[in-house]
């Protein structure tokens, strides 16, 4: 029973935002010494595991390739053709937004989008000013708040049930390496990004019609609010 | 035949070459133990190729394993006591970079398609060539995929110079820091727990609580285990080898025969539809919140949480119907 104290160290060390690194080298000394194993029998463990799990880390050596490509223009370019989709619904834009994440994420680039790199500057911008021209009014607050959440809704539910379908993402390789070296099995990284197809195929069409009845809420509130305000109607509603 | 050892101590080198930068570049303020970082895992690579010779008896020269379990937690000191640093990214500026997306278009995007493609057709096509060692198709693919997407980079965008990718490469790499071995060290942490019984104890207790052959009953504490666990953790990553050495491995894969690679891929899923419902997954769900200047710091998770239960239901279903 008292080996599970190391998972209570897993837990606590990150619940308690300690350095991850720094929490899963405890876990292992702890666990390892109160599963009565030699503080030599410990260090062969974390030697042999490490070496078993080498495959887990592979994936640093796409760095250079999406370095080299950042450099000449790659996340720019993806803006340009993310910032042609301008004239659609608050909705449907993210909902496309959505698919180009997934999809550009399956093919293992997962780098070129991201809260910092195309939410803040093109996303919220664009569904906002989208939302925006559908009511032909300024979005109030709260609203605004709104669009700019499934903006970032929309880039994190993409890059998780994207990459997975990708072979050389760090999850795949932590579950063969994990798997291969513990239990000797040889389960190869395209068996389990298989598997990932059907649920990124669930959460498209999840997320998606969830962003298309943003649009319809969108529509509704901005109405409630215009009645509730008794604002005058913003000009060339009314044709 | 191309072994997967080659392509491990290919990734060694790479990782070597890169500290030797790090070491030379002096707007990095923690340059010598982030060299010392990247560099002692560079050379665990070829050291576990003698590591793994020696556990498998496959022949090749023996290295014994603690020694290597020394260089691991002096990995784990210099990366959890704040020793690496970053320098000034080597790379281009903004202008520079949109002439550059105008002059290439689309085209940019063929070296990054390169890599899947190539990976693909490896391990789909010439997985019983021959060519590469028996069962490691997929991962050689990714190796040889990624030389080819470097060459055809340098034809597409012009670039001669081979430094060029690898300072690019490793600005990413400082940026990332001790997050991209933490993956491997998790992985690690699991073979432990599962060495010293914390798979069976859990288990057991699982084994005590769930009816017998209760293959419904199984699959969902697995799944709603890895999405709690990963809720009150924040990383999937880190819930993923105690939830699986627990349930997912000697319940549903042993003991009622499931298709391993469906259940343990739907697991890790089930474990992300936590990672979108909590706050203590921070890059993810609060930072954007930042990022957008929101009041209300919780609305991207708000956003998330109808999508990721609906998720976990799927992957429960998913899980429960075809991976038996």
């Amino acid at each position: 029973m008292i080996v599970l104290l190391g998972v209570v160290v897993v837990i606590l060390g990150f619940v308690t935002r300690r350095n991850p690194v720094l929490v899963v080298g405890v876990a292992g000394i702890v666990t390892g010494l109160l599963g009565k194993m030699s503080p030599r029998e410990v260090l062969a463990a974390f030697g042999q595991s490490f070496a078993d799990s080498r495959s887990v880390t592979v994936f640093a050596i796409v760095l250079p390739v999406i370095g080299l490509l950042e450099r000449y223009g790659l996340r720019e370019q993806a803006r340009n053709l993310i910032g042609r989709l301008g004239k659609l619904s608050a909705g449907r834009f993210l909902t496309v937004y959505l698919l180009v994440r997934q999809v550009t994420a399956a093919f293992g680039l997962n780098s070129i989008g991201g809260p910092a790199q195309t939410v803040r500057p093109l996303v919220a911008p664009m569904a906002e000013a989208a939302a925006e021209r559908t009511a032909g009014a300024r979005l109030p607050d709260r609203l605004r708040e709104k669009v700019r959440s499934y903006s970032a809704s929309s880039d994190t539910v993409g890059l998780f049930f994207g990459e997975d379908c990708f072979l050389a993402i760090g999850s795949i390789l932590l579950i063969t390496g994990f798997v291969n070296s513990t239990y000797q099995q040889h389960i190869e990284p395209i068996e389990l990004a298989l598997w990932a197809i059907p649920l990124a195929v669930c959460a498209f069409f999840i997320h998606g019609a969830r962003l298309l009845l943003l649009d319809k809420q969108l529509e509704r509130e901005m109405a409630a609010a215009a009645a509730e305000n008794d604002l005058p109607l913003p000009k060339g509603a009314d044709k | 035949m191309i072994k997967v050892e080659w392509l491990y101590w290919l990734v060694g080198l790479v990782f070597v070459v890169m500290a030797v930068q790090m070491a030379a570049d002096r707007t990095n303020p923690k340059r010598w133990t982030s060299a010392a970082f990247w560099g002692l895992l560079g050379v665990t690579f070829p050291y576990g190729t003698g590591v793994v010779n020696a556990s498998k008896g496959t022949g090749g020269w023996t290295l014994p394993a603690e020694p290597l379990g020394v260089a691991v937690l002096a990995l784990i000191v210099l990366a959890g006591f704040n020793f690496l640093g970053k320098g000034v990214p080597v790379t281009t500026t903004g202008e520079q970079r949109e002439a550059s997306a105008t002059r290439l278009g689309s085209k940019i995007f063929i070296p990054a398609l390169t890599i899947p493609v190539v990976a693909i057709v490896c391990a789909a096509v010439l997985d019983d060539s021959g060519l590469f060692q028996e069962g490691q198709a997929t991962l050689l693919g990714l190796g040889v995929g990624c030389v080819a997407a470097l060459v055809v980079g340098m034809l597409v965008t012009g670039e001669k110079k081979i430094s060029v990718p690898l300072h690019s490469g490793r600005s990413m790499l400082e940026a990332m820091g001790s997050a991209l071995l933490l993956p491997q060290l998790l992985a690690v942490l699991g073979s432990i727990f599962a060495l010293a019984g914390v798979g069976t104890q859990v288990g057991d207790i699982m084994n005590s609580v769930l009816p017998e052959n209760s293959k419904y009953l199984a699959v969902i504490a697995y799944c709603v285990g890895m999405y709690l666990f990963t809720v009150i953790m924040g990383n999937a990553f880190a819930a993923f080898p105690v939830m699986t050495a627990a349930i997912g491995w000697p319940i549903l894969v042993e003991q009622m025969n499931g298709n391993a690679p469906a259940i343990l891929a739907i697991g890790m899923l089930a474990g992300f539809c936590g990672t979108l419902c909590t706050p203590m997954a921070a890059n993810f769900n609060i930072v954007p919140a930042t990022l957008l200047e929101l009041k209300d710091q919780y609305g991207p998770i708000k956003a998330q949480i109808p999508t990721a239960l609906a998720l976990l239901v799927c992957c429960t279903v998913i899980m429960a119907v075809f991976a038996f």
